[in-house]
């Protein structure tokens, strides 16, 4: 009987490609990268050990730090957005009738290849003859904004489009949340009474905090990764305006050549990531709420 | 006058309860109205896209812009198929897909049936493993990674993209693990009486049991390696390597002027993949849902 023992040959025989993968595609080149990053190496002489001296200069880079600001900022911008977004757009469409086909259209953008949508917002976005700026010189006749080749301007609107392309999966997040929540809550609340608004703040808030928790946490993962949309649309610019930390990793890697510079400006990307999640994951105690 | 009161109190009560009907019906056609203004909003760029897809270069730049094109200009989609191999790139997009999405249903679901119903030394431990590398960006692993491609010789070929997506995808194994724990152990167990192997409890019990989560995984994959620019524009150099995103950009970089011919080839870009979500979207949301992200 093969039953309730334990079976090491076919676990590991069911796990092995996976597990091989994930030593040869995921864990070999993590360690790698930490190597790399005490090395000075140009992809092609003898690769020479340096100690802490990339990530010395890493903090001191200008390029760097002006990638961080601008990931961070764009990150304060996107994530707030994709969520408030997502909650509400998700509690409308909750009990709607035709629920099923405003879905399809609220999460059609989050499908669609970043190239593809940052070439229809390339123009859009024009500042001469772009969709949005025709229209607020004809309605209202105000001069619209220089929203890619403004330095002030072109991140949040890269921010706009990230927010308009991704709450569609956040919004998927929050309806998964609401179905879990038992109509009981709002039956009672209703026979004491409590308005609408009442039902939203004190049982549908509380009770998507784990949601909340959850695709805050994806989403700043995703938002510290921001590269397509600036690369193709601005190339970073204007004057390194729309540069982001992905981009420094690309830059400094495949442009420049200076491998142990990008694998530096890697790992603290990572650790970064790490950062915001263990924090998050502290706070996530305090306002997390979980159901029994 | 107890009676009245009564009648009163009835009258009053379905006063409130019609009120209130009334209130939910305007209330309900104002949330309609904000849904369908959203709406709008998420679909009017890849309307817009579409629509000019279809018009000449005097159309293009009307003040004030004319949505619906006259005349209808079919040339735009040949022209803009034509100029640059976009044929090619829809080739070696599918074909990267299909061997992907195939070799991952197939690796992600063993690895998440071993994990959900066999016991083996270090098996939780491994679990975390596959879960922690979830959290890794892939920015930080790409030059590694292309070191790696370099050693085996794979720079320019597809093969960095199939074989790593083929065979790691953390997600697929904790999506998938979840709808194996969720069988219940009396169906295997009946198999096991009528002395059926690991190979068969695996095949012929547990995959058609979890076709529904199978479905959104391979959809996710999908729509991901489709969209998927980083990669191909690390590992590819030669024209005839490019999958549709990057061929799309090439084209983006030699007809920046031509609107009308960037949005054609925008819109033949996302056809696929706006064709396998209409198809597959029902599995996104169970999938979703029974990722048990609920917490």
């Amino acid at each position: 009987m093969q039953k309730k023992g334990v079976n090491t040959f076919w676990g590991y025989l069911f796990i092995f490609p996976q597990l091989a993968g994930l030593l040869v595609f995921a864990l070999l080149p993590l360690v790698m990268a930490v190597v790399l990053a005490f090395m000075k190496w140009d992809g092609f002489g003898a690769k020479v050990f340096v100690g802490f001296a990339n990530f010395a200069y890493t903090f001191k880079d200008p390029d760097f730090l002006i990638a961080l600001k601008n990931t961070t900022f764009y990150t304060v911008m996107v994530v707030p957005g994709t969520i408030i977004f997502g909650i509400l757009i998700a509690v409308g469409l909750n009990k709607v009738r035709g629920k099923m086909l405003y879905r399809i259209f609220y999460y059609m953008p989050s499908i669609t290849s970043s190239v593809a949508v940052a070439v229809v917002f390339l123009w859009i976005f024009n500042s001469d003859f772009g969709l949005i700026n025709v229209y607020l010189k004809q309605w209202f006749h105000i001069q619209g904004p220089k929203w890619l080749t403004d330095t002030h301007i072109v991140l949040p609107s890269i921010a706009l489009l990230s927010i308009w392309w991704g709450v569609g999966g956040n919004m998927i997040l929050f309806l998964a949340g609401l179905q879990g929540i038992s109509a009981s809550y709002y039956e009672a609340a209703q026979i004491d009474g409590a308005s609408k608004l009442q039902q939203f703040r004190h049982i549908t808030i509380p009770l998507l905090t784990p949601t909340t928790f959850f695709a805050t946490i994806v989403s700043i993962i995703g938002s510290f990764q921001v590269f397509d949309q600036s690369f193709i649309m601005t190339g970073g610019g204007p004057s390194k305006a729309s540069y982001t930390l992905v981009y420094h990793i690309y830059q400094r890697a495949f442009v420049d050549f200076t491998f142990g510079r990008s694998a530096a400006g890697a790992i603290v990307l990572f650790v970064i990531i790490l950062l915001l999640t263990a924090i998050q994951l502290r706070m996530g105690r305090r306002w997390v709420h979980y159901e029994g | 006058m107890a009676k009245a009161n009564v009648h009163h109190a009835q009258r009053t009560e379905t006063g409130v309860l019609a009120k209130r009907r009334a209130g939910g019906q305007a209330a309900g056609i104002l949330l309609h109205a904000v849904l369908i203004f959203g709406a709008l909003i998420m679909t009017l760029p890849f309307i817009w896209m579409l629509l000019s897809a279809f018009k000449d270069l005097s159309q293009i730049f009307l003040v004030p812009p004319r949505w619906i094109p006259h005349p209808f200009i079919w040339s735009n989609f040949k022209n803009s198929w034509n100029y640059l191999p976009f044929g090619t790139a829809y080739f070696n997009s599918l074909y990267i897909n299909v061997i992907v999405v195939a070799a991952q249903l197939v690796t992600c679901s063993m690895a998440a049936y071993a994990f959900a119903k066999i016991r083996f030394p270090l098996r939780d431990s491994l679990f975390v493993l596959f879960l922690a590398t979830m959290m890794v960006p892939e920015q930080v692993t790409i030059i590694p990674l292309y070191l790696i491609m370099k050693w085996f010789g794979w720079i320019d070929t597809h093969l960095p993209l199939i074989v790593p997506s083929s065979l790691i995808n953390a997600f697929g194994v904790f999506l998938l693990r979840q709808f194996v724990k969720s069988i219940p152990p009396e169906l295997e167990e009946a198999a096991i009486v009528d002395g059926a192997g690991r190979w068969t409890l695996y095949s012929r019990i547990t995959m058609p049991l979890i076709k529904p989560a199978l479905s959104a995984l391979g959809i996710f994959t999908f729509l991901g390696m489709w969209n998927s620019f980083f990669k191909p524009l690390i590992f590819l150099n030669s024209p005839e390597k490019f999958t549709v995103p990057m061929m799309l950009n090439q084209f983006r970089g030699q007809y920046t002027t031509d609107w009308a011919l960037l949005m054609a080839a925008s819109s033949i870009a996302i056809l696929p993949v706006l064709i396998v979500y209409m198809i597959g979207q029902r599995y996104i949301i169970e999938g979703v849902t029974l990722t048990g992200i609920k917490g």
